[in-house]
């Protein structure tokens, strides 16, 4: 349970380090970096979805 | 068309890696924010495992032919990379790794030894031909091939390793040329494999590498025994780039000790997450009945299909001059490496579109 707490703990530091990004990204830039990672993701899905039908085609 | 795709990506690691003296997972989180840095973080995590995953499957598979059974690999191939990582030295590590790079030129011999036919090489190598048209299968192999050459984990890997040998700003230079050699061997050893495994294997369905290889001893019992031999250095080269590639992001990030020239004592997190990764990955090839030829094949599908979000991390890294000053990329760079960025999205697209639509492409 101690671990668990210090290992969040951690994470919040973290988060409070790099809570102020150095690069100043435009409302543009963020949006399509948003947009692609939603893309990539849904087409690993598709990915899945077919290893899956490979899978129990053999 | 690999070689400027591998020498332009992890060029650009080197000489962010060199001028920031940061690794690149530090790197996204102070100049991206922590949201952007967790999801390339768990991103790095998850690829760099199932990649591992493969690497054992390749390295299991070679020691089958000369009768190693898959476990005991497994525990050899843990020990081997203790020994070569615990010398808590950097420099030696390279140096070993650089041995095992060498013995990857096994494949050359290999290529020579099965009399290839030139015309076959230069009219089905060096003449783009697509036998089936563009399908689902094509996208797929293309994929999987560009995964085999540039991945997320690497531009990790190669700026850690970067930081982890003191490279400055003056040695960028010799980083580039390091790069450049080390892109066109990578290739040049694929083709040498595709030569041989094209010119005896074409046709014969193979389920598993080691289908592929005890196929090659019967042809050629010296081939196949370079061919398992290439097979398990390519195996262990990757497994010892990949566990440290995990290694060093999460030191970076979590504050941990995290150089090769520290010792366990030093830095136990760093040696117990290396350990912990190889492990895991090691006992998935022993799961009996696994189909390991396609978990490999769709592991690098799925990276190569991860690597835009990372590249573009990466240029927009290398275009902030307040950090990297008369460093930064040229034009030239911007252009090249967008375009690679755009080429894997539509090439990962038409993947996508042809697995939902079959027939849209005949």
């Amino acid at each position: 349970m101690r671990t668990i707490n210090q290992f969040f703990s951690k994470i919040r530091e973290i988060n409070q380090r790099y809570a102020k990004p150095t690069v100043e990204m435009s409302r543009g830039v963020k949006f399509s970096l948003a947009v692609l990672r939603i893309y990539l993701f849904l087409l690993v899905l598709l990915m899945i979805y077919k290893f899956i039908t490979v899978i129990k085609v053999l | 068309m690999l070689i400027p795709v591998a020498y332009y990506v992890q060029e650009m690691t080197v000489r962010l890696g060199a001028v920031t003296k940061r690794g690149h997972a530090e790197a996204i989180f102070e100049s991206f924010g922590a949201f952007w840095g967790w999801f390339s973080l768990l991103d790095l995590m998850i690829v760099d495992w199932l990649t591992l995953v493969t690497e054992f499957v390749g390295m299991t598979a070679a020691l089958s032919i000369f009768g190693v059974p898959a476990w005991l690999t497994v525990i050899l191939v843990v020990l081997l990379m203790s020994i070569i990582v615990l010398n808590g030295r950097y420099w030696t590590w390279e140096k070993i790794a650089l041995g095992f790079c060498l013995l990857n030129l096994i494949y050359i011999p290999a290529a020579f030894m099965v009399n290839p036919s030139l015309s076959e090489i230069t009219s089905q190598g060096l003449i783009p031909n697509l036998p089936g048209g563009l399908n689902n299968e094509l996208f797929f192999l293309l994929m999987a091939n560009i995964g085999t050459t540039i991945a997320p984990w690497m531009l990790f890997f190669q700026q850690s390793s970067v930081v982890d040998k003191g490279l400055q700003e003056k040695d960028i230079k010799m980083g580039k040329i390091d790069t450049f050699i080390g892109a066109i061997i990578t290739v040049a050893i694929a083709i040498f494999i595709v030569i041989v495994t094209g010119t005896l294997l074409n046709g014969a369905p193979i389920d598993d590498a080691a289908t592929a290889a005890k196929l090659l001893m019967k042809t050629n019992h010296y081939v196949g025994a370079f061919m398992a031999v290439g097979l398990f250095d390519a195996g262990l080269l990757g497994a010892i780039c990949i566990s440290l590639a995990s290694s060093w992001a999460f030191g970076e990030i979590f504050g941990w000790a995290h150089s090769l020239n520290t010792k366990v004592k030093e830095a136990p997190w760093f040696y117990i997450s290396f350990f912990f990764t190889l492990a895991t990955a090691g006992v998935v090839p022993l799961i009996p009945g696994a189909p390991l030829v396609l978990i490999t094949l769709f592991v690098q599908v799925v990276a190569v299909t991860l690597l835009p979000a990372a590249l573009v991390f990466l240029i927009l890294l290398l275009n902030d001059k307040k950090t990297m000053g008369e460093y930064a990329n040229t034009r030239l760079q911007n252009i090249v490496s967008t375009l690679i960025v755009v080429s894997i999205i539509i090439l990962s697209t038409m993947y996508g579109v042809s697995a939902l639509f079959p027939n849209l492409f005949q």
